[in-house]
Protein backbone atom coordinates (compact mmCIF):
# COMPACT_ATOMS: atom_id res chain seq x y z
CA UNK A 1 0.00 0.00 0.00
CA UNK A 2 2.19 2.37 -1.47
CA UNK A 3 0.44 6.09 -1.22
CA UNK A 4 0.26 7.46 -5.19
CA UNK A 5 -2.73 10.30 -4.54
CA UNK A 6 -1.71 12.93 -2.55
CA UNK A 7 -5.19 13.56 -1.59
CA UNK A 8 -4.91 10.33 0.50
CA UNK A 9 -2.65 11.49 2.74
CA UNK A 10 -5.91 12.73 4.69
CA UNK A 11 -6.94 8.84 5.26
CA UNK A 12 -3.10 8.10 6.53
CA UNK A 13 -1.95 8.52 9.84
CA UNK A 14 0.92 7.59 11.92
CA UNK A 15 1.22 5.57 15.27
CA UNK A 16 3.22 7.15 17.81
CA UNK A 17 5.68 5.09 16.95
CA UNK A 18 6.03 6.45 13.61
CA UNK A 19 4.51 3.88 12.10
CA UNK A 20 1.99 4.46 9.25
CA UNK A 21 -1.44 3.49 9.87
CA UNK A 22 -4.59 3.73 7.40
CA UNK A 23 -7.35 5.96 9.23
CA UNK A 24 -11.00 4.23 9.64
CA UNK A 25 -13.53 5.42 7.54
CA UNK A 26 -17.15 4.40 8.96
CA UNK A 27 -17.57 0.68 7.53
CA UNK A 28 -20.63 0.78 5.02
CA UNK A 29 -24.24 -0.63 6.06
CA UNK A 30 -24.34 -4.18 4.95
CA UNK A 31 -21.86 -5.08 7.56
CA UNK A 32 -24.16 -4.12 10.39
CA UNK A 33 -27.09 -6.22 11.81
CA UNK A 34 -30.06 -3.80 11.35
CA UNK A 35 -32.09 -5.58 13.99
CA UNK A 36 -29.69 -4.35 16.64
CA UNK A 37 -30.63 -1.25 18.25
CA UNK A 38 -27.67 0.02 18.20
CA UNK A 39 -26.34 0.32 14.48
CA UNK A 40 -29.91 0.82 13.90
CA UNK A 41 -30.08 4.01 15.82
CA UNK A 42 -26.83 4.88 14.81
CA UNK A 43 -27.57 4.70 10.75
CA UNK A 44 -31.07 6.28 11.86
CA UNK A 45 -29.30 9.49 12.97
CA UNK A 46 -27.42 9.88 9.94
CA UNK A 47 -30.46 9.11 7.64
CA UNK A 48 -33.04 11.35 9.72
CA UNK A 49 -29.48 14.07 9.42
CA UNK A 50 -29.86 13.80 5.53
CA UNK A 51 -34.06 14.26 5.51
CA UNK A 52 -33.64 17.25 7.62
CA UNK A 53 -30.97 18.54 5.40
CA UNK A 54 -34.06 18.60 2.70
CA UNK A 55 -36.35 19.57 4.85
CA UNK A 56 -34.33 22.77 5.75
CA UNK A 57 -35.77 23.61 1.95
CA UNK A 58 -38.75 24.28 3.49
CA UNK A 59 -37.64 27.06 5.96
CA UNK A 60 -35.51 28.83 3.26
CA UNK A 61 -38.62 28.65 1.22
CA UNK A 62 -40.54 29.87 3.70
CA UNK A 63 -38.09 32.83 3.97
CA UNK A 64 -37.36 33.87 0.38
CA UNK A 65 -41.29 33.79 0.25
CA UNK A 66 -41.56 36.14 2.66
CA UNK A 67 -39.21 38.55 1.45
CA UNK A 68 -40.47 38.27 -2.23
CA UNK A 69 -44.32 39.43 -0.87
CA UNK A 70 -47.69 38.43 0.11
CA UNK A 71 -48.67 35.82 -3.32
CA UNK A 72 -45.35 33.95 -3.11
CA UNK A 73 -46.06 33.77 1.03
CA UNK A 74 -49.68 32.24 0.42
CA UNK A 75 -48.22 29.66 -2.56
CA UNK A 76 -45.67 28.41 0.64
CA UNK A 77 -48.15 28.54 3.03
CA UNK A 78 -50.61 26.87 0.80
CA UNK A 79 -48.11 24.23 -0.32
CA UNK A 80 -47.23 23.18 3.31
CA UNK A 81 -51.07 22.98 4.19
CA UNK A 82 -51.65 20.68 1.75
CA UNK A 83 -52.12 17.16 2.97
CA UNK A 84 -49.04 15.93 1.22
CA UNK A 85 -47.39 18.90 2.51
CA UNK A 86 -48.90 18.35 6.13
CA UNK A 87 -47.17 14.79 5.50
CA UNK A 88 -43.76 15.83 4.75
CA UNK A 89 -44.13 18.49 7.86
CA UNK A 90 -44.94 15.23 10.02
CA UNK A 91 -42.45 13.50 8.94
CA UNK A 92 -39.95 16.67 9.03
CA UNK A 93 -40.85 16.70 12.92
CA UNK A 94 -40.03 13.19 13.84
CA UNK A 95 -36.94 13.20 11.55
CA UNK A 96 -35.53 16.59 13.53
CA UNK A 97 -36.56 15.22 17.17
CA UNK A 98 -34.86 11.95 16.14
CA UNK A 99 -31.73 13.85 15.47
CA UNK A 100 -32.41 15.90 18.10
CA UNK A 101 -32.17 13.77 20.83
CA UNK A 102 -29.84 11.39 19.02
CA UNK A 103 -27.48 13.98 18.58
CA UNK A 104 -27.76 14.86 22.45
CA UNK A 105 -26.78 10.84 23.04
CA UNK A 106 -23.78 11.51 21.22
CA UNK A 107 -22.65 15.05 22.33
CA UNK A 108 -22.65 12.73 25.96
CA UNK A 109 -20.56 10.26 24.42
CA UNK A 110 -18.17 12.75 22.88
CA UNK A 111 -17.46 14.22 26.69
CA UNK A 112 -17.23 10.56 27.57
CA UNK A 113 -20.16 9.48 29.10
CA UNK A 114 -22.68 6.39 28.64
CA UNK A 115 -20.56 4.20 26.87
CA UNK A 116 -21.55 1.05 29.26
CA UNK A 117 -23.89 -0.87 27.43
CA UNK A 118 -26.71 -0.95 29.53
CA UNK A 119 -26.16 2.77 29.26
CA UNK A 120 -25.92 2.75 25.86
CA UNK A 121 -29.60 0.68 25.16
CA UNK A 122 -31.38 2.96 28.27
CA UNK A 123 -30.26 6.09 26.07
CA UNK A 124 -30.98 4.51 23.07
CA UNK A 125 -34.69 3.74 23.94
CA UNK A 126 -34.72 6.77 25.27
CA UNK A 127 -33.83 8.67 22.09
CA UNK A 128 -37.13 6.36 20.36
CA UNK A 129 -39.52 6.89 23.10
CA UNK A 130 -38.49 10.55 23.10
CA UNK A 131 -39.18 11.20 19.51
CA UNK A 132 -42.69 9.63 19.81
CA UNK A 133 -43.63 11.77 22.41
CA UNK A 134 -41.99 15.03 21.61
CA UNK A 135 -43.85 14.39 17.92
CA UNK A 136 -46.99 14.16 19.22
CA UNK A 137 -46.58 17.06 21.75
CA UNK A 138 -44.91 19.20 18.77
CA UNK A 139 -48.48 18.45 16.72
CA UNK A 140 -50.83 18.60 19.93
CA UNK A 141 -52.02 22.64 19.00
CA UNK A 142 -52.64 21.68 15.74
CA UNK A 143 -55.31 18.59 16.16
CA UNK A 144 -58.70 21.02 17.15
CA UNK A 145 -57.58 22.61 13.77
CA UNK A 146 -57.31 19.63 11.86
CA UNK A 147 -60.57 17.90 13.64
CA UNK A 148 -62.72 21.13 12.53
CA UNK A 149 -61.15 20.81 8.81
CA UNK A 150 -62.31 17.27 8.59
CA UNK A 151 -65.56 18.18 10.40
CA UNK A 152 -65.94 20.64 7.38
CA UNK A 153 -64.96 18.32 4.69
CA UNK A 154 -67.62 15.74 5.65
CA UNK A 155 -70.60 18.33 6.24
CA UNK A 156 -69.44 19.44 2.27
CA UNK A 157 -69.32 15.99 0.90
CA UNK A 158 -72.72 14.72 2.46
CA UNK B 1 -4.94 -3.99 7.00
CA UNK B 2 -2.17 -6.07 7.85
CA UNK B 3 0.37 -4.18 5.59
CA UNK B 4 1.46 -0.98 6.77
CA UNK B 5 0.81 1.87 3.73
CA UNK B 6 4.11 3.92 2.75
CA UNK B 7 4.05 7.17 2.64
CA UNK B 8 5.78 9.62 -0.18
CA UNK B 9 5.53 13.13 1.34
CA UNK B 10 8.04 15.75 1.79
CA UNK B 11 5.90 17.06 5.03
CA UNK B 12 7.90 15.60 8.33
CA UNK B 13 5.26 13.80 11.15
CA UNK B 14 6.43 17.48 13.17
CA UNK B 15 5.34 19.41 9.89
CA UNK B 16 1.88 17.73 10.06
CA UNK B 17 1.43 18.37 13.59
CA UNK B 18 2.23 22.39 13.37
CA UNK B 19 0.42 22.16 9.92
CA UNK B 20 -2.75 21.02 12.07
CA UNK B 21 -2.61 16.92 11.01
CA UNK B 22 -2.33 15.49 8.36
CA UNK B 23 -6.11 16.27 6.84
CA UNK B 24 -5.10 19.41 6.82
CA UNK B 25 -7.85 21.09 9.16
CA UNK B 26 -7.16 18.27 12.04
CA UNK B 27 -9.59 18.04 14.62
CA UNK B 28 -11.33 21.50 13.02
CA UNK B 29 -14.10 19.77 11.08
CA UNK B 30 -15.21 17.64 13.71
CA UNK B 31 -15.38 20.06 17.00
CA UNK B 32 -17.32 22.50 14.60
CA UNK B 33 -20.19 20.05 13.87
CA UNK B 34 -20.24 19.49 17.26
CA UNK B 35 -20.44 23.41 18.11
CA UNK B 36 -23.02 24.22 15.97
CA UNK B 37 -24.78 21.46 17.03
CA UNK B 38 -25.10 22.60 20.86
CA UNK B 39 -25.84 25.77 19.32
CA UNK B 40 -28.52 24.65 16.88
CA UNK B 41 -30.37 22.95 19.93
CA UNK B 42 -31.76 26.45 21.51
CA UNK B 43 -32.11 27.68 18.77
CA UNK B 44 -34.04 25.09 16.81
CA UNK B 45 -36.04 24.26 19.58
CA UNK B 46 -36.91 28.46 19.57
CA UNK B 47 -38.08 28.05 15.77
CA UNK B 48 -39.84 25.00 16.51
CA UNK B 49 -41.75 26.39 19.30
CA UNK B 50 -42.42 29.70 17.30
CA UNK B 51 -43.63 27.80 14.33
CA UNK B 52 -46.03 25.51 16.33
CA UNK B 53 -47.39 28.95 18.33
CA UNK B 54 -47.07 32.17 16.05
CA UNK B 55 -46.38 31.27 12.43
CA UNK B 56 -48.61 28.36 11.65
CA UNK B 57 -51.43 29.51 9.48
CA UNK B 58 -49.62 33.04 9.94
CA UNK B 59 -51.24 35.57 7.53
CA UNK B 60 -48.55 37.62 5.72
CA UNK B 61 -48.81 40.94 8.16
CA UNK B 62 -48.10 38.94 11.40
CA UNK B 63 -45.67 36.38 9.49
CA UNK B 64 -43.54 39.41 8.56
CA UNK B 65 -43.78 41.62 11.70
CA UNK B 66 -42.84 38.57 13.40
CA UNK B 67 -39.70 38.60 11.21
CA UNK B 68 -39.05 42.06 11.75
CA UNK B 69 -38.90 42.26 15.31
CA UNK B 70 -34.95 42.57 15.77
CA UNK B 71 -34.29 39.43 18.44
CA UNK B 72 -36.26 37.24 15.97
CA UNK B 73 -34.02 38.47 12.91
CA UNK B 74 -31.08 38.10 15.03
CA UNK B 75 -32.11 34.39 16.16
CA UNK B 76 -33.29 33.70 12.62
CA UNK B 77 -29.64 34.97 10.99
CA UNK B 78 -27.92 32.36 13.59
CA UNK B 79 -30.23 29.39 12.97
CA UNK B 80 -29.70 30.11 9.33
CA UNK B 81 -25.40 30.31 9.79
CA UNK B 82 -25.48 27.50 12.10
CA UNK B 83 -27.78 25.40 10.28
CA UNK B 84 -26.08 25.66 6.80
CA UNK B 85 -22.48 24.77 8.91
CA UNK B 86 -24.16 21.83 10.33
CA UNK B 87 -25.41 20.74 6.99
CA UNK B 88 -22.71 21.11 5.15
CA UNK B 89 -20.16 19.43 8.02
CA UNK B 90 -22.69 16.13 8.30
CA UNK B 91 -23.32 16.10 4.50
CA UNK B 92 -19.43 16.19 3.79
CA UNK B 93 -19.28 13.41 6.15
CA UNK B 94 -21.58 10.84 4.45
CA UNK B 95 -20.13 11.56 1.25
CA UNK B 96 -16.64 10.74 2.54
CA UNK B 97 -18.23 7.74 3.57
CA UNK B 98 -19.67 6.03 0.99
CA UNK B 99 -18.44 7.73 -2.26
CA UNK B 100 -17.28 4.80 -4.28
CA UNK B 101 -14.94 7.06 -6.81
CA UNK B 102 -12.28 10.06 -5.89
CA UNK B 103 -13.94 12.19 -8.66
CA UNK B 104 -17.19 11.25 -6.90
CA UNK B 105 -16.19 12.30 -3.62
CA UNK B 106 -14.99 15.46 -4.83
CA UNK B 107 -17.67 16.62 -6.94
CA UNK B 108 -20.30 15.81 -4.50
CA UNK B 109 -18.67 17.37 -1.63
CA UNK B 110 -18.03 20.36 -3.59
CA UNK B 111 -21.99 20.25 -4.95
CA UNK B 112 -23.28 20.56 -1.38
CA UNK B 113 -21.10 23.19 0.09
CA UNK B 114 -22.04 25.18 -2.87
CA UNK B 115 -25.92 24.57 -2.54
CA UNK B 116 -25.47 25.34 1.04
CA UNK B 117 -23.67 29.04 0.74
CA UNK B 118 -26.20 29.88 -1.90
CA UNK B 119 -29.15 28.30 0.60
CA UNK B 120 -27.64 30.08 3.75
CA UNK B 121 -26.93 33.59 1.63
CA UNK B 122 -30.70 33.35 0.06
CA UNK B 123 -31.80 33.01 3.71
CA UNK B 124 -29.89 35.84 4.85
CA UNK B 125 -30.82 38.43 2.39
CA UNK B 126 -34.61 37.37 2.96
CA UNK B 127 -34.62 38.02 6.51
CA UNK B 128 -32.63 41.05 5.85
CA UNK B 129 -35.19 42.21 3.46
CA UNK B 130 -37.95 41.29 5.72
CA UNK B 131 -36.13 43.03 8.95
CA UNK B 132 -34.87 46.10 7.36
Amino acid sequence: MSMQDSREAAMIGRRTDGTTVRRPLSPHLQVYDMLQMSSFSSILNRMTGVAWSFGILLMVWWLVALALGEPAYQTAMGAMAHPIGLLVLVGMTVAAWYHTLAGIRHLNWDIGRGFSLPAMYRSGWAVFIGTVVLSVLTWLPAIPGAVEWIVAQINTHS
Amino acid sequence: MAQNPAVNTLRSPLGRVRGLGSARGGTHHWFMQRVTSVALLPLTIWFAASAVFTLAGASYEVAAQWVAQPWNAVLLLALVLATFHHVAAGLQVVIEDYAKTEAGKLVGILLVKAMCWLLALASVLAVLRVAI
